[in-house]
């Protein structure tokens, strides 16, 4: 039986400078709750390990408004203009990584894997600094994985021992995320009996999963 | 010409060069008009980078589903024929080369095939997103944007001069006054569009064009 608990008892332990992966895309299958309990914590200089910084007031994006972030591992913060602007202005270090190399980083570092090669960003800015390794006649950028200390992860359904389902573009980096940190804490909408999920459709194993939060 | 009708002449060229069955990712703006002007008879499988297969019409405001939203964020619907995956699955699919077309704006495309799509230097950054993963991965890739900037300068140059997207990717471009044809030697203009004559085109563009006069379609 995986513990259930309240947001706020949920984010307790985290702490300054810690590294956290917040599942989500524009919002879209990030915890809400979860997010709101570390706000109302207020544990700053976080390293963050998420898609976007989605929008002002709006998943990932209440973090960037209250300033708790120190580092920042993202493929797409246009969609708030405090993280451009800290950006620019070195209040937040931002590493901009291409979303399919960001997936894979984070399904390496759950994977026991060394890294990925991928041929995504050769060519352009995101080679500067990185090994280029030739396979077969072509060049691919070895990028590390990624590991967190917590994951803060929002799934549709879990039973009570945290088999998890998704729903629709919710689930986007959530299953990634489940595998890469040491702590894995969902939010879920419905928390089922044992057996209520048919072990054919879950998504993620329970195993991962370390704490639920039954929120909206 | 206004600029609504600049923007559904390229999508409607666009659309022709998408065949049935085919998995097709349109980007965020105007590539996603192209899904209206399909030829008859053609269905195409849409991707959407966050995670699914199968985008059907934007629903009604009242249908809209929280959990169900395109890679811009926008409320759409998902089709019988789709099916929903995680990000690492999605761009599986797009680096895999399992997506057979993508269609892209474009800030800059040069001689090379070379795309400059996601940041201009002293601007505010946004970030690539998936952008750079489509470009390299998608088997086609067509660039679908207006022949100029507002102020007049060429979007088709010799050289890109903002940051790249992804080196030699680009294969079609497809503007409101021309489609070309990306080769390893340089740019082949293909078709002119109706009311346009190749001296226009060639004078609206930044780097130089191989065509045969007697050969050029008009769309």
């Amino acid at each position: 039986m995986v513990k259930i608990c309240t947001a706020n008892e949920a984010v307790k332990d985290i702490s300054e400078g810690m590294c956290i992966m917040i599942g989500g895309f524009l919002g879209v299958g990030t915890p809400e709750g979860l997010v709101q309990a570390l706000v109302d914590k207020g544990t700053k200089n976080l390293t963050v390990i998420t898609n976007d910084s989605a929008f002002p007031g709006v998943g990932v994006g209440k973090l960037q408004d209250s300033k708790q972030m120190s580092t920042l591992y993202t493929s797409y913060i246009g969609g708030h203009p405090e993280s451009g602007r800290c950006m620019e202005e070195g209040d937040l270090k931002i590493i901009l990584t291409p979303q399919g190399t960001l997936a894979e980083q984070i399904r390496a570092g759950g994977s026991g894997l060394g890294g990925i090669l991928t041929p995504t960003g050769v060519g352009t800015v995101v080679e500067e600094g990185k090994t280029q390794i030739v396979v077969a006649d072509k060049t691919y950028l070895l990028e590390e994985p990624l590991k967190a200390d917590v994951a803060l992860l929002k799934a549709y359904k879990a039973d009570c021992h945290g088999n998890l389902i998704y729903r629709f573009s919710a689930r986007n980096f959530n299953p990634l995320m489940a595998m890469a940190a040491r702590t894995v804490i969902v939010e879920v909408e419905e928390i089922v009996e044992a057996g209520a999920i048919e072990p054919d459709n879950v998504i993620t194993p329970g195993i991962f999963v370390d704490l639920l939060v039954k929120g909206r | 010409m206004a600029q609504m009708d600049k923007r559904v002449r390229i999508a409607k060229r666009v659309a022709k060069e998408l065949h049935d069955g085919d998995v097709v990712n349109l980007g965020i703006g105007m590539p996603t008009l192209v899904a209206n002007y399909l030829s008859h008879g053609v269905s195409i499988v849409l991707h959407s980078e966050n995670g699914f297969l199968g985008i059907g019409p934007e629903p009604q405001a009242e249908l809209a589903d929280k959990d169900l939203v395109n890679a811009g964020g926008k409320p759409v619907t998902i089709q019988e024929n789709g099916c929903c995956f995680d990000s690492a699955m999605s761009f599986a699919i797009i680096r895999g080369g399992h997506v057979d077309t993508t269609v892209l704006g474009a800030l800059e495309v040069d001689e090379q095939g070379n795309l400059a799509n996601w940041m201009v230097p002293g601007k505010r950054i946004s970030g690539m997103g998936g952008a750079m993963d489509l470009v390299v991965g998608a088997k086609k890739i067509i660039i679908a944007m207006e022949h100029n900037n507002k102020d007049g300068t060429a979007k088709i140059v010799k050289q890109c001069s903002l940051p790249l997207t992804a080196k030699a990717e680009v294969d079609l471009i497809i503007t409101d006054m021309a489609v070309i044809a990306v080769h390893q030697d340089g740019l082949y203009l293909t078709e002119i569009a109706e009311g346009t004559t190749v001296e226009e085109v060639v004078a609206a563009t930044g780097a130089q064009l191989f065509f045969s006069e007697d050969n050029l379609g008009i769309f």
